[in-house]
């Protein structure tokens, strides 16, 4: 489409879309940085990841902003208005999804030195996947590609399946070795935030999808694993 | 071992339908056109336009400007006709009933067919006559008493009475331009009109003047069939239930106001209410 | 975002506050001081020419709009006042001679020096016959005073009274103080006579600078001595009126009039008498309403524009019932109903060529049209109003379709738009609000027909009318004509009537021109 007939407006749009790429950017090397952290218990890489989460929040702050006062001069309609609202919430999600891979690098610290290597290479195998669903979804943003978005929605199948095996791999653990259960544990709570990322990307992909073509996917047609009872 | 419920490789899209906020279900058509072409001498202005206006609802017409939408408000009234060189083809239903058919004599289809203008224009008379003039010479009134019952119940669904009821001797014209307006839409409103019809009202109005009138049009929609022609897509927005989109004298896209407002389907019209347009 | 751009560019420098910059607005300024210099250099001269218009034409106006008049106190005799008998009031009112005999016994009563002379035609000069007109009409209506002895007024002759107003000669007036002249027996005449040196030097100074055949008055009191010339070192002189004696009794002043007599319309007697009169205080200068409330006549001193002034609104009253409802209505056609093609193109055109037309062609048109070939009656105000009718008509048409072209076709809409129709939208709305404007037009298109001469001449307009007339079809002149016919009249006395005639016709057109201001003004609405 061509641009707008005030330029200025055209530039805001995008210099928004490139923010919440740059923020897409730091989620996606926060993961990245707390899985291979853990995996290595490299403890200043994780405490590196932490302190990255400021970023991703002062990105929001700003793009919040930016979204606020986009709305109240220029009054944006059609696929501009589904634009901004997108990018409203898009950021407020990598925003989770940043708080979530900061909680993961705050677990290296306790994880160090107990023997659950076997689990942490799950762990590893889940936040690639995870990392992939997120890089996907901001691809489908940047590209304003709505197949891409339909591909990460229907991926987050692939995720919860990686969560549910995790989740009776540790419990195995656990219920082996008492000494393990703190480990155990925390190991848990790492699988549950990467599965709470890959949501979040799910729900990034929906908010692109009518962004870019107008119509809803609906969260209840949405493939779920179920949790796994008992 | 646990099954994870797949609903198969193609996810459910579900299409955006949601109704106008606060709106019946859709209304019977009032107006009706059907293959509309209007020619300035040799040049033609409106090109195949058929629509459905529907009855007790605002239809608001956008566009760029010399898009036509103007032209072809006119139509529905006829107001064509005073223009010597406009040629208009193609037939409009009132009620299912042919406005330019032989026997329906234009200057009583104006007066089925009331008519407020982008200026405001009420007559250099007293706000008083400027109400009883219409329902004088259409012989409405059979004494004082009833007139002065018009003029005060036109008055009051403009929302005016109450700011002229004290000063309705007064000249109309030294009025405030929003009140003026208000004055036209109750001249139009004497005569017991099925469709009103504006051509930007507003726009020579500031915004308090102007949300007054946007107001009154959405109390006026009870009754009236009200068709709008506006320049601030915003005010097509607020006020309207359906919208139609004019470019170079065709009807690019005509639907619910908040379908085009925020997903139309036409790129003609995406770009338009954009501001992409050039 | 444009709050992330830094400047870092120095300003360029202004183009507008260089010298050159500086140069082209001193130039520029200079050239409109120049172009403001011009319009008011062209208002200063159109205001030139109008002041000096209204000025030549006013003071000439002046003299014409006060006039001298005789006393009086004439015994109605009842046998020369009303030889038919008293009871014939109209016989009374017509008997211009009885009572011009009344007025030249009076004044050879007075001056019987004129008839010891056989100067009986100059004294009675002094008083035009036709100026005795009014005392037999007010006689007339009051015959019962026949017998008695009545004061009465007439016009001094229109010479003699622009002698009194200085306009026949130039005049120079010398201070004697109290003289006595010697009185020498010369046979059966006595011829008076002053000492060359002495009281009478500096009229004798004077008078050998100007011209040869100046007049020299010496008046002291009601006597009056006329210089004759220098006769072995003495000054002599002839008496023309009173006595020698009264010279003792008041101061003398001489009056040198510096154009000889035999160039003049008024005899050195006439004007002694004239001066005795006024001395007497018999004779006084008042206004002249004979000039507005008397017919045309031959005589300067009694002729008036009444007639013409009626004649005139008479034919105003025809052009205002031709031009005014066929202006408005061809004007309403044309601007609301016709369709605009070939044929009504024509018509404009042609209507905006008629009124280009010369004038003297519609009177040449009225003639032929009116006068032969419908026979209506010549110099009627009916033809001359029919004329200018057809005279004023394009100009009629023209004002009034500017005037309904500058209502608002909102206002047209507006009316349309809640089932008006098209006679109902043009009589309720559009012509009240173009009335001003369209009586305007009609006005000044009067005003302008009331100032039309050459078609009125054509239709015989022109004529000599004495009465004022009664009705359309009399015979009737017009304002206009009066002017152009007095402008040809040879007496200098039509000079300042005509003047007269010209301020009441612009007086006329002045009222015409603020009656269109005061109803543009009073009924102009605004929308």
């Amino acid at each position: 489409m061509t641009t707008h007939i005030v330029s200025a407006f055209s530039e805001e749009l995008e210099h928004l879309s490139a923010d919440i790429l740059r923020m897409g950017g730091v989620a996606e090397t926060m993961i990245d940085q707390a899985c291979t952290a853990l995996v290595t218990s490299n403890q200043p890489l994780a405490e590196k990841t932490s302190e990255m989460d400021d970023a991703v929040d002062a990105i929001e702050v700003d793009v919040e902003r930016r979204i606020m006062r986009l709305l109240a001069l220029r009054q944006p309609l059609a696929t501009d208005l589904r634009a901004v609202v997108a990018a409203l919430k898009v950021a407020s999600e990598l925003e989770r999804i940043g708080d979530l891979s900061k909680n993961i690098a705050k677990r290296v610290g306790p994880l160090a030195g107990a023997d659950v290597s076997s689990a942490i290479k799950g762990i590893e195998r889940m936040g690639s996947g995870v990392k992939q669903q997120l890089h996907s979804v901001l691809d489908s943003y940047s590209e304003a590609d709505a197949e891409l978005t339909l591909k990460v929605w229907s991926g987050d199948e692939d995720i919860d399946q990686h969560y549910n095996s995790m989740f009776r791999e540790v419990l195995t653990y656990m219920m082996q070795d008492p000494s393990l259960i703190g480990a155990g544990t925390h190991l848990m709570f790492i699988a549950k935030n990467l599965e709470r990322i890959g949501d979040h990307c799910t729900n990034i992909a929906e908010i692109v999808h009518y962004q870019v073509t107008g119509t809803y996917l609906t969260s209840s047609a949405r493939p779920k694993a179920p949790l796994l009872e008992g | 071992m646990d099954e994870t419920e797949n609903t198969g490789g193609t996810p459910l899209i579900v299409p955006l339908t949601v109704e106008p906020a606060g709106e019946a279900p859709a209304q019977p058509t009032k107006v009706g056109c059907d293959n509309i072409n209007v020619y300035y001498g040799d040049k033609q202005a409106i090109f195949d336009i058929s629509m459905a206006i529907p009855e007790r609802s605002v239809t608001s017409f956008i566009g760029p400007s010399g898009c036509g939408k103007s032209t072809f408000l006119r139509c529905i009234n006829r107001m064509n006709d005073t223009i010597e060189t406009a040629r208009v083809e193609g037939k409009i239903f009132i009620d299912g009933e042919d406005v330019n058919s032989h026997h329906i004599d234009p200057v009583l289809l104006r007066s089925r067919v009331g008519m407020v203008f982008q200026k405001p224009n009420p007559f250099p008379k007293s706000i008083y006559d400027n109400i009883a003039y219409g329902p004088r010479i259409h012989g409405f009134a059979s004494s004082r008493d009833d007139l002065d019952e018009i003029v005060e119940k036109s008055l009051t669904r403009a929302g005016l009475w109450q700011e002229v009821k004290d000063r309705l001797t007064r000249p109309g014209t030294g009025l405030s331009g929003g009140q003026q307006q208000r004055l036209c839409i109750a001249r139009a409103i004497a005569v017991s009109p099925e469709v009103i019809l504006m051509d930007e009202p507003c726009s020579a109005l500031d915004p308090i003047a102007t949300a007054r009138i946007e107001e009154l049009i959405d109390e006026l929609r009870e009754r009236f069939c009200i068709v709008i022609v506006t320049h601030s897509m915003q005010q097509a927005a607020r006020v309207s239930q359906r919208t139609a989109f004019f470019h170079l004298g065709k009807l690019v896209e005509f639907g619910d106001t908040e379908t085009i407002f925020t997903n139309p389907s036409d790129n003609r019209t995406q770009a338009y209410i954009t501001g992409r347009f050039g | 975002m444009t709050d992330t751009i830094t400047n870092t560019e120095a300003p360029a420098p202004s183009q507008f506050r260089d010298e050159a910059a500086r140069k082209r607005l001193k130039k520029r300024n200079a050239a409109e001081q120049r172009f403001k210099f011009y319009g008011m250099a062209a208002i200063g001269v159109a205001l030139a020419f109008l002041v000096l218009f209204v000025f030549s034409i006013g003071s000439q106006a002046l003299t014409a709009f006060s006039h001298h008049k005789i006393r009086f106190d004439l015994p109605l005799v009842a046998e020369t006042v009303a030889p038919m008998g008293v009871g014939d009031t109209a016989a009374i009112a017509e008997n211009v001679s009885g009572f011009h005999q009344l007025v030249r016994e009076n004044l050879a009563r007075r001056f019987p020096e004129a008839a010891a002379q056989g100067r009986e035609r100059e004294l009675n000069d002094l008083v035009t016959r036709l100026a005795v007109l009014p005392m037999a009409r007010t006689t007339a209506e009051n015959p019962g005073r026949i017998g008695e002895t009545l004061t009465y007024f007439a016009a001094l002759s229109d010479d003699l009274d622009l002698y009194l107003k200085g306009a026949v000669a130039p005049e120079r007036r010398i201070s004697l103080g109290q003289i006595s002249f010697e009185q020498v027996r010369n046979g059966d005449s006595v011829s008076l006579r002053l000492p060359g040196s002495g009281a009478f030097l500096p009229v004798s100074n004077y008078v050998a600078g100007v011209i040869d055949g100046t007049s020299v008055l010496l008046q002291s009191g009601p006597n009056i001595v006329l210089w004759v010339g220098p006769d072995n070192g003495y000054q002599t002189f002839d008496l023309l009126t009173g006595s020698v004696e009264g010279f003792a009794d008041a101061p003398t002043r001489a009056r040198i009039i510096e154009l000889p007599e035999s160039a003049r319309n008024v005899s050195d007697r006439q004007i002694a008498w004239t001066l005795a009169l006024k001395e007497e205080g018999r004779i006084t200068q008042v206004f002249n309403w004979a000039l507005l409330t008397n017919a045309d006549s031959t005589y300067p001193e009694i002729a008036g524009v009444l007639a013409a002034i009626v004649g005139s609104l008479f034919t105003m009253l025809i052009t205002a019932m031709i031009a005014i409802p066929v202006g408005i209505s061809a004007a309403l056609y044309l601007e609301e109903y016709a369709p605009k093609n070939r044929i009504t193109d024509l018509i404009e055109v042609n209507i905006n060529n008629l009124a280009a037309v010369p004038s003297i062609v519609f009177g040449l048109l009225g003639a032929a049209v009116f006068i032969n070939f419908l026979s209506l009656p010549r110099s009627a105000p009916l033809v001359g109003g029919l004329v200018l009718g057809l005279l004023t008509l394009p100009t009629m048409i023209i004002a009034s379709r500017a005037a309904l072209r500058a209502v608002p076709p909102s206002i047209r809409s507006a009316a349309l738009g809640v089932g008006a129709s098209k006679t109902q939208t043009v009589l309720h709305h559009v012509l009240p609000l173009a009335a001003p404007g369209i009586m305007t037009g009609a006005i000044i298109g009067m005003a302008r027909a009331l100032g039309e001469t050459a078609p009125l001449l054509l239709i015989g307009m022109v004529a000599f009318v004495a009465e004022v007339p009664a009705g359309p079809t009399d015979e009737a002149t017009a304002l206009p004509v009066l002017i152009f016919k007095w402008s040809t009249g040879a007496e200098r006395a039509w000079e300042p009537n005509t003047a007269a005639a010209i301020v009441v016709l612009l007086t006329f057109m002045v009222l015409m021109n603020a009656l269109a201001v005061f109803v543009r003004r009073r009924f102009e609405r605004r929308w």
